[in-house]
């Protein structure tokens, strides 16, 4: 009986080996002509040869393990009808092919390529136009979204879907992918230990990246720019942020990076640029600011209350309107080594450390937090000598909140 | 008049404070264009320049001209021509002649520097409209307080105060309100509170053109609705130009009735 069963298993792992590299070719003229024909033709572990042409095809499900590959970038047409490729089984790889026109619907999230509690699978080298959502991966895990370009035609936030998406996912790496024109550029809920890394989202009507309740991720040398709103980073504990760009994130109300009760994350290396705030924090705790560069954004730091332990180290902030702006009188956060562009010290020990501290908190940044209006005094004179006078005694402002040793020389 | 404001302006041409003038808003440009190279950003710098500077300017030259040509204008009165019209002549002389050195000297080196060629071509005349028009309206209200006080120090002495009082402290005022009222809605308020003051007008109208405006926030957009319409730049321009006539208009009175 033991025998048998072996038998059995040998089999079955000699079937699936042999059936590995069978591969079904589709194109409009082949005896195979639809890529749906070709799922339901194909065993398990078998590729699907896609060749250059037009499949006016949606709603496919995929749902044994299989490889559908694009020759020359075959398009599938969705016809806005619904949803274009449903993943369901692990072990799919979809690579090289071209889907547009995706459904709208208010009351479904039409995908391009959804994936539903997967495993181990490979979405790689996949443009993406006209689309609502692009790639919704939901509750799946051990995953790779490589190389995709999404390029969506969203104006407005209430009938456009994100790029990518992960919902209840683990362990997925999103790298390389190009990302314009759609809600979020890439949006994570509930989706823990994920890795995103060297992608560019860009020209997005809200936010570039969107994190909400997820844990343990990375994101590291992407390029943020002239999104709606930035990247928010929301209700998650334990995120690496390292070496991204945030640029021209500019609007009344824009951000290049909004933290929103946050806690024991890393900012490292970072660039922001010409956003309106650079940083826009609220309730996030123990935070390392280390190393990055803040040059000409409206309020580099916009701090708002409920922040504590947090270090600010080794920074460079550079003619920015404001440098931080703070809305208590009460400081727990710690500025240390950071080079200030509008510091006026002296260094008579030519330590490379100024030897006065140096206030980041303007009178005026902490009278607009008060009174928002007071902003249209913006740039008079009045302003100047205010502030003037504020900085050679502090009154109004946090007086723990300085940095004590601010350096001579921008950090390189 | 008009000779009498040729001959004003052509003294002034001549005189060495134009030139100063000049040549400062010359070296200024080049320098501002110099250490930034970027035709935008100086417009900003430039901004802080224009709406400080062109008033106090304007406010202690008109002073100082009425003053040191007191004689040449008894001599004047002496001669059958219409009061309002040596005055009046005067003051558009020096308002003119500062203009000119305003409008050229920024003009010169940002046209140097490829104003025609770059998108703040329009930033930058709105810049230097107002310039002329703060050159005008302080020049006006400088005239006015010389002529009504005899005595110099008491006549230099206002027209300062009032330079302070435009540029500094009615900015004070207007934030300590702000501040004060603030359970109430601000928008009206403070719209018309920087209506009221042709500096802040000027800052407001050139703040609203430029980029930074994005930092104003939710008052910069009740701000924006209005002054971006055509409505809001009309009502602007009519509020700068009745800050100019008015006090022309008081001056011409004033030369009328005044006892030499």
């Amino acid at each position: 009986m033991q025998f048998l069963d072996r038998l059995v298993f040998i089999f079955l792992v000699l079937g699936s080996w042999l059936s590995h590299g069978n591969t079904i070719e589709v194109c409009p003229s082949c005896p195979v002509s639809s890529v749906k024909q070709g799922v339901s033709l194909a065993s398990p572990y078998d590729t699907l040869l896609i060749k250059k042409g037009t499949y006016k095809e949606f709603d496919i499900r995929v749902d044994k393990p299989l490889t559908l590959l694009g020759e020359g970038y075959p398009v599938i047409d969705g016809e806005d009808q619904g949803e274009i490729i449903t993943i369901v089984s692990d072990d799919v790889t979809v690579d090289g092919l071209f889907i547009i026109n995706v459904g709208t619907s208010y009351t479904r999230d039409y995908a391009a390529i959804r994936v539903i509690k997967s495993k181990n699978f490979k979405i790689q080298h996949v443009v993406l136009e006209k689309l609502f959502f692009g790639i919704y991966l939901e509750k799946a895990t051990d995953g790779i979204v490589y190389h995709n370009k999404i390029i969506g035609d969203a104006v407005e936030e209430f009938n456009s879907g994100n790029g990518i998406q992960l919902w209840y996912c683990k362990n997925i790496k999103v790298e390389q992918n190009n990302v314009q024109r759609v809600r979020d550029g890439i949006y994570l809920e509930f989706s823990d230990e994920v890795e995103i890394k060297n992608n560019i989202s860009i020209n997005n009507v809200r936010y570039g990246l969107h994190f909400m309740f997820s844990n343990n991720d990375s994101y590291e040398k992407n390029t943020f720019e002239n999104n709606g709103a930035g990247v928010a980073v929301m209700f998650s504990k334990h995120i690496k942020m390292k070496d991204n760009i945030f640029r021209k994130n500019w609007g009344t109300a824009s951000f290049g990076l909004l933290l929103k009760e946050i806690n024991d994350a890393d900012i490292i290396n970072n660039v922001f640029e010409e956003n309106t705030v650079g940083i826009s924090i609220e309730g996030s705790n123990r935070i390392k600011y280390h190393r990055n560069d803040f040059a000409n954004n409206g309020w580099a730091l916009k701090v708002r209350g409920a922040c504590y332990g947090n270090s600010f180290e080794g920074n460079n902030f550079m003619y920015n309107s404001f440098d931080v702006s703070y809305n208590s009188k009460l400081n727990d956060n710690e500025f240390k080594g950071n080079f200030w562009s509008s510091y006026t010290g002296y260094d008579l020990d030519r330590n490379g450390i100024g030897d006065v501290p140096y206030r980041p908190v303007k009178l005026f940044s902490y009278i607009v937090n008060r009174t928002p209006e007071t902003i249209v005094l913006l740039r008079s004179l009045f302003m100047d000598i205010i502030d003037f006078s504020e900085k050679v005694s502090p009154v109004f402002t946090p007086d723990n909140l300085m940095d004590s040793s601010p350096l001579m020389k921008k950090v390189q | 008049m008009i000779k009498i404001l040729k001959y004003s302006f052509y003294d002034l041409m001549r005189s060495r404070w134009s030139y100063v003038y000049f040549i400062f808003y010359l070296l200024l440009g080049f320098v501002l264009l110099f250490l930034n190279n970027d035709v935008s950003k100086a417009v900003i710098t430039l901004m802080n320049v224009i709406i400080v500077l062109v008033p106090l300017i304007g406010t202690i030259f008109g002073v100082m001209y009425y003053y040191n040509s007191r004689e040449f204008t008894e001599l004047l009165l002496a001669q059958p021509i219409k009061r309002s019209s040596i005055f009046l002549g005067q003051y558009l002389g020096v308002a003119f002649s500062l203009t000119l050195s305003l409008v050229l000297g920024l003009g010169i080196p940002f046209v140097l520097y490829g104003l025609f060629g770059s998108n703040v071509i329009w930033d930058f005349s709105l810049l230097l409209v107002t310039g002329a028009f703060l050159t005008l309206i302080f020049t006006a209200l400088a005239f006015n307080i010389a002529i009504s006080n005899e005595n110099k120090i008491k006549g230099f002495g206002y027209a300062v105060l009032l330079w302070l009082f435009l540029a500094v402290i009615y900015d004070g005022l207007f934030l300590m309100s702000l501040i004060i009222l603030e359970d109430y809605p601000l928008d009206t308020f403070s719209l018309v509170a920087s209506m009221l003051n042709p500096i802040d007008l000027s800052r407001t109208l050139i703040l609203l053109k430029l980029d930074i405006s994005a930092l104003l926030g939710y008052t910069g957009a009740v701000f924006k609705k209005f002054f971006g319409t055509d409505f809001g730049l009309f009502v602007s321009i009519a509020i700068l130009l009745l800050w100019t006539i008015l006090p022309i208009f008081r001056l011409a009175y004033k030369a009328n009735r005044k006892d030499f």
